[in-house]
């Protein structure tokens, strides 16, 4: 508490918590908070009606709160903020902060509480927040009185955005919303256990530098840490100099230009057959904020058996997690790739000469293994609806998606150059993120190209936020691509259960052009492969109109190519 | 294999849960935790002992970094250290052979009793965990009807010291 007492704010007036609340976040800059009000929460709520700094986006549910948010914070690097009552309203945002705690996304969730004299007494919209959230949360804090308030909330943002970024949640009791004191907001987070490691060892950046100059079959794996530091331009200035062949994962796409011809594709489950079979084949591995996620590795002992690892995260604990990294380098993946490259310039070394292998890589794109056929007069495939959104966009629009075979097929054929234009849902794969991330996108935005793609399955998790885009105007394009099943589901049940598909299909679906229509959005339904182009030229057009575009697909598409669960790199499955 | 690993976290609230909720999110059992303030109030010290490999000792000594409430912490298994355990023993009474095994057994591993009764007889034993393994051994043919233990407790041999700054 002693930095209270230095900080550059010092006023005599008395202010109560509530009015901390507000004044805390002005402080922060965080100027836009999605929320829902609540019993516990309503002393802050009268504050933030009586003030107009801080904009407050009422959602329909929790947790379309906390993915807007993070919609939000994940297309702006900023953190997100979220505010919901205590009981339900902390327990329906759990999901979304789940979300963001797997994708590192920078959230400050603050969550009402019941008064401290009725904590533990089981009463009205009580939970025990901190405990429901723990393993979920970067960390999260109880405030048990109006003098912690500032600091708590100093610790939350500082803790949200900086190293690894994650959600903290900040659970306030009500009495201490109402308590008051003389505000000052510290300036220093005043953390003596919280300190994470941002400049790389030079000696491990020397032996990666080493590595690399005698690397023969040599690929880079980056992933989104390379996006949440912001490291986009140090890793295309890497990427060039080397001249190595470099992949994405799902999150990490954007980070380097997906048009370039150094960039071999995604990897992992549903990656191309060329990215998987170079990491299969690699001698050197250059991991740059990725975490060797299942879904990246496959089998992991038949994972990259030939390759020396160099491993780049602000995370020690993502390194030699899953996988042994020879080089570990712990620090931000900007500092620490600016520090690479500055010492592989530095004349001691040579770029090795791959062009043998970019030979190979090449033979390996021949197989093309994200082609598809769109008969014209047959069924529309997904695939040629995301090929005509690309090529209407330019391919730069902010996509959101939900999760399922869409997603991947976004992943793989939205060729995007930018960062924080792909904004998904990957750790937690969370059905029901699309619409409402869109809603931060666009909020964050406001004259930006948003687009929702989605499936009929995943859209209706959080649908009832069509009304929250009706009510502040979000023109986001929604491209619901409906194929009448859980197409991930009834893919893996084709595969491995004889096509058996249990509970896959959607039935009972509503008519999507008479819901949007009653949300006070444009409906649209495109059935044949003819009207897609004219219709997306159509839904693109309507610049200030939520557009709900129904695309009726071919239900029996699946995506390739594919590694089974326990598979490795090189046993591809490809049509 | 057995490890025993020092911590030193702030003192909060919610911070020894953080821990041990840790251990079982990760699927990793603790075998004993140890946990109490420091003369600094502001923190508490922790010995905790599992059971894994390299990589499962590598990977929570990076969590338990990884969480904010923790300021060190030290694998103790390959250092030089003290480890002392204590343990409440009771025993039911069935005959005075009884009391003069037991006395003897206490002679041996430095136990001595704690209370009696007209039935029961409890001693306090403290030594490594061995020690309290083999002392219950020895007494093995009696009745013994509780047996209570701290778990270990650790320190570092010579100067070395757990401190704030060990970690920098």
């Amino acid at each position: 508490m002693d930095n209270l007492k230095q900080s550059s704010n010092p006023e005599t007036e008395e202010l109560t918590g509530a009015e901390i609340f507000t004044r805390c976040l002005v402080e922060e800059g965080a100027t836009t908070v999605f929320g829902y009000p609540g019993g516990a929460v309503l002393h802050i709520y009268d504050e933030l009606h009586k003030q107009k700094e801080v904009d407050h986006i009422l959602v329909r549910h929790e947790q379309g709160a906390a993915h807007a948010a993070e919609g939000f914070a994940k297309s702006t690097g900023k953190v997100g903020v979220v505010l919901v009552t205590s009981g339900p309203g902390a327990t329906n945002a759990v999901t979304g902060i789940a979300d963001a705690y797997m994708d590192s996304v920078p959230l400050v969730v603050f969550t009402g509480q019941v008064r401290t004299a009725l904590i533990g007494n089981d009463a009205f919209q009580e939970v025990d927040t901190v405990g429901i959230t723990r393993p979920c949360v970067k960390h999260n804090i109880l405030v048990k009185k109006v003098e912690d308030l500032p600091l708590a909330i100093k610790r939350a943002f500082h803790i949200a955005g900086t190293g690894r970024p994650g959600p903290v949640v900040v659970d306030i009791p009500k009495d201490v919303t109402e308590q008051s004191m003389v505000f000052s907001y510290p300036q220093d987070p005043d953390m003596r256990s919280y300190q994470p490691t941002i400049d790389g060892h030079a000696g491990q950046i020397k032996r990666a530098a080493k590595l690399i100059a005698k690397a023969e079959r040599p690929i880079i794996y980056s992933g989104g840490g390379v996006i949440s530091s912001n490291a986009h331009e140090e890793l295309t200035e890497f990427t060039r100099l080397t001249g190595f062949p470099i992949t994405n994962t799902l999150m990490g796409l954007g980070a380097y230009p997906g048009t370039d011809p150094q960039f071999i594709q995604m990897l992992g489950m549903h990656g191309s057959y060329e990215a998987n079979m170079a990491m299969h084949h690699s001698d050197v591995l250059i991991a740059v904020g990725a975490r060797f996620d299942d879904r990246i590795t496959g089998r992991l002992d038949g994972f990259c058996p030939y390759a020396k690892v160099i491993h780049i995260d602000v995370d020690p604990s993502s390194i030699s997690k899953n996988f042994r990294a020879h080089v570990p380098v712990v620090g931000d993946a900007r500092k620490v790739l600016r520090a690479l490259t500055d010492e592989l310039r530095d004349g001691k070394y040579t770029i090795p000469d791959v062009s043998a292998w970019w030979g190979q890589i090449g033979e390996w794109a021949k197989k093309d293994s994200f082609a598809y056929q769109q008969d014209m007069d047959g069924e529309i495939k997904p695939q040629y609806v995301l090929d005509q959104l690309y090529k209407q966009t330019d391919g730069d629009a902010f996509v959101t998606s939900d999760v399922g075979q869409h997603q991947m097929w976004v992943a793989q054929l939205y060729k995007f150059t930018q960062p924080r234009r792909w904004i998904n849902s990957g750790g937690l794969g969370t059905m029901g993120f699309g619409l409402p991330a869109a809603m931060g996108v666009q909020l964050a935005h406001p004259d930006a190209q948003v687009c929702c793609v989605t499936g009929e399955a995943s859209i209706q998790m959080c649908i009832q936020e069509l009304s929250t885009c009706r009510q502040y105007g979000l023109p986001i394009k929604i491209i619901n691509l409906n194929n009448r099943y859980m197409g991930m589901v009834r893919q893996w049940q084709d595969f491995f259960y004889d096509s058996r598909y249990a509970m896959s299909y959607m039935d009972a679906l509503p008519d999507f052009v008479k819901l949007a229509e009653s949300y006070g959005h444009v409906g649209m339904k495109i059935e044949k492969p003819k009207d897609v182009e004219p219709a997306l030229r159509e839904i693109l057009s309507l610049k200030d109109r939520l557009v709900f575009a129904d695309f009726v697909t071919d239900p029996r598409e699946n995506v390739f190519p594919m590694i089974a669960p326990g598979a490795a790199h090189n046993e591809m499955i490809l049509s | 294999m057995r490890r025993i690993l020092a911590v030193l976290l702030e003192n909060e609230a919610g911070s020894l849960s953080r821990v041990a909720n840790l251990f079982s999110a990760r699927g990793i059992n603790i075998e004993s935790l140890a946990v109490t303030p420091t003369p600094d109030e502001t923190l508490s010290r922790m010995t905790i002992v599992t059971f894994g490999d390299d990589r499962v000792l590598e990977q929570i000594t990076k969590q338990l970094h990884k969480l904010v409430d923790v300021v060190t912490v030290v694998d103790m298994t390959g250092q030089n250290h003290v480890e002392r355990e204590m343990a409440l023993i009771k025993l039911r009474l069935r005959d005075e052979g009884c009391v003069d095994d037991l006395q003897r057994v206490n002679k041996v591993y430095r136990g001595r009793i704690a209370d009696v009764s007209a039935l029961c007889y409890t001693s306090e034993v403290v030594g490594t965990s061995e020690e309290i393994d083999a002392y219950l051994a020895a007494m093995a043919e009696h009745e013994v009807v509780e047996v209570v233990r701290s778990g270990p407790l650790g320190i570092a041999r010579g100067e070395q010291m757990l401190s704030i700054r060990q970690n920098e």
